[in-house]
């Protein structure tokens, strides 16, 4: 018998997912047993069938597109900023001891604060507009990229530091040939975890104030009460971070392939 | 003959953790590489052999005493020396190729050149056809190989040697040895091996020189190898000049080997 490949496990769980859901809150289709209403588990949890009209509604009417192209632009340029951001602070502190002494409780106390609560402040300083949910997510993806890269620095194996040093490397060849392709690497194992704060930078953001995006949608649609349209947003958004992950993954082959991969073996 | 490196007097103390009182590697050594020779160090483990090598490759600074390279006193690090680490020292995110052309790249050198060297140099060492491979890709007899490439292709005066091959099987050893004899006698570098198997010394140096058990080592003999080159690693071993080496060497290191011992085991019971 030949094996049935996993993918298909997966589509049948989702199919599963939906059917179930339709049944439990199809009004009428079967009798309600928590709700003394048939129509309130409509009301609480949407319909899968109105959810996906309202997506492909927004699909084919081509509403959706510039929604998601702002949420995009967000996610990608608060990626990119904190990013550099963390690379740069991170060897700087990395290299230089002292400096990082002394700013170590300052950079302890920033990341434990909880930095969803700088959004309202980012809206006063940049407007509604892209940039403070940019804001958001640079403050989210800085410091997953800094420790990352500090730990990297950190963690250079003195061995191969010599090694380039005796090969007649200087301190800015160190930089460039040793530290950097080192906390790159770094950088690299947090990509997934990076880009996912990026973006939830970018939706709450959204979702807490603004014109535009997939957040705004969500949140419009709160307004009013209209469950099915939030479902929507939501399964939007969860397809968006899916690609966006499967984009990371493709990205991470590319560069690291000097690393060792797990399993080199061929299977058959 | 010109000596290409010295140390006279060398005393390495390292400073102890929160002004304890600190540890003496080495003390008041003394010892001449002349150019062109090729001597190795043996010793018991933990003596402090690396950081005679590392003094002489001006990673560590000598507490006192003088380290000369070609007469002249070493300021900062060797830049006449290259240096072959006991363990993996090769850049993971480089290819081999671009490992063995660090140095020329280092140095300013164009690439298509520095690539075109290095590709000769990969060769020598039997590494044609896997310059694109990344460090794990390569097997450790490999690796090894590489950082041998990346060594020489700088062409350094004097090579310096921290049991590069001591990770490696037997076999391995064997032929790294070898290869590593016949790259030397075509130009004949001035070598500081650092090993801790007599075997490996005796068969590869021109002269081999003894140091105590740790702390505080320095030189407790000193033996002229003159077994006949060019030699074969793996077959020297069964002539009789070299037992009666061996026997005389093993004579004067037995009692530091057990003093060294001696010490680990009171480090781990107490």
């Amino acid at each position: 018998m030949k094996k049935i490949p996993v993918w298909f496990w997966q589509i049948a769980l989702l199919i599963a997912i939906f059917v179930i859901w339709h049944l439990a809150t199809a009004p009428g289709l079967i009798p309600p047993i928590f709700f003394d209403n048939e129509h309130r588990a409509a009301f609480f949890f949407g319909e899968p069938e109105k959810i996906f009209s309202a997506i492909w509604l927004w699909f084919t009417s081509g509403e959706i597109y510039p929604h998601l192209w702002v949420t995009l632009q967000e996610t990608v340029l608060a990626f990119v900023i904190g990013t550099l951001l963390g690379l740069a602070v991170g060897l700087w502190l990395g290299l230089t001891p002292t400096a990082s002494a002394i700013l170590d409780p300052y950079v302890k106390a920033m990341n434990a604060m909880p930095r969803v609560i700088l959004a309202p402040i980012f809206m006063v300083w940049f407007g509604l507009g892209i940039w403070s949910k940019v804001a958001l997510g640079v403050t989210l993806v800085f410091f997953i990229v800094f420790f990352n890269v500090y730990q990297g620095v950190k963690e250079v194996s003195p061995v191969v530091l010599n090694n380039a040093r005796m090969l007649g490397a200087n301190a800015s060849q160190l930089l460039r040939y040793v530290y950097l392709p080192s906390a790159t690497s770094w950088v690299f194992s947090s990509l997934h975890t990076s880009v996912g704060m990026a973006f939830v930078g970018a939706v709450v953001g959204e979702y807490l104030g603004s014109a535009k995006g997939v957040g705004y949608l969500i949140h419009q649609a709160e307004g009013s009460f209209d469950i099915n349209t939030v479902f929507a947003g939501i399964l939007v958004l969860t397809v968006f971070a899916l690609l966006l992950d499967f984009a990371v993954t493709f990205a991470e082959n590319k560069l690291l392939k000097w690393r060792p991969q797990q399993a080199e073996t061929e299977t058959t | 003959m010109t000596t290409a490196l010295s140390f006279t007097n060398v005393t390495v103390t390292f400073t102890g953790k929160s002004g304890g009182v600190g540890y003496t590697a080495v003390e008041d050594t003394t010892l001449n590489i002349a150019d062109g020779e090729f001597v190795s160090v043996v010793g018991p483990t933990g003596c402090g052999k690396s950081t005679l090598l590392n003094i002489g490759a001006g990673l560590l600074k000598a507490s006192s005493g003088e380290v000369n390279v070609f007469g002249e006193p070493l300021i900062g690090l060797n830049a006449k020396a290259g240096y072959m680490f006991q363990s993996e020292s090769l850049m993971p995110w480089r290819s081999a190729l671009d490992n063995v052309t660090a140095g020329l790249q280092f140095r300013g050198m164009e690439a298509s050149s520095a690539r075109e060297k290095g590709e000769q140099w990969l060769a020598r060492v039997g590494l044609s056809g896997f310059g694109n491979r990344y460090p794990h890709e390569l097997s450790g007899g490999m690796r090894k190989r590489c950082a041998l490439a990346q060594m020489l292709i700088l062409d350094p005066k004097i090579m310096l040697m921290d049991e590069p091959f001591s990770a490696l099987d037997i076999q391995t050893r064997q032929l790294m040895e070898n290869e590593l004899l016949q790259l030397w006698e075509e130009d004949k570098k001035s070598v500081l091996f650092i090993t801790h198997d007599l075997e490996e010394a005796i068969s590869l140096s021109d002269r081999v020189i003894v140091l105590a058990a740790g702390p505080a080592t320095h030189p407790i003999g000193e033996f002229a190898i003159d077994l006949p080159r060019p030699r074969d690693v793996a077959e020297i071993r069964m002539t009789p000049k070299f037992l009666e080496l061996h026997a005389q060497i093993w004579h004067a290191m037995k009692e530091e080997v057990l003093k060294g011992y001696a010490q680990t085991r009171n480090k781990v019971v107490v």
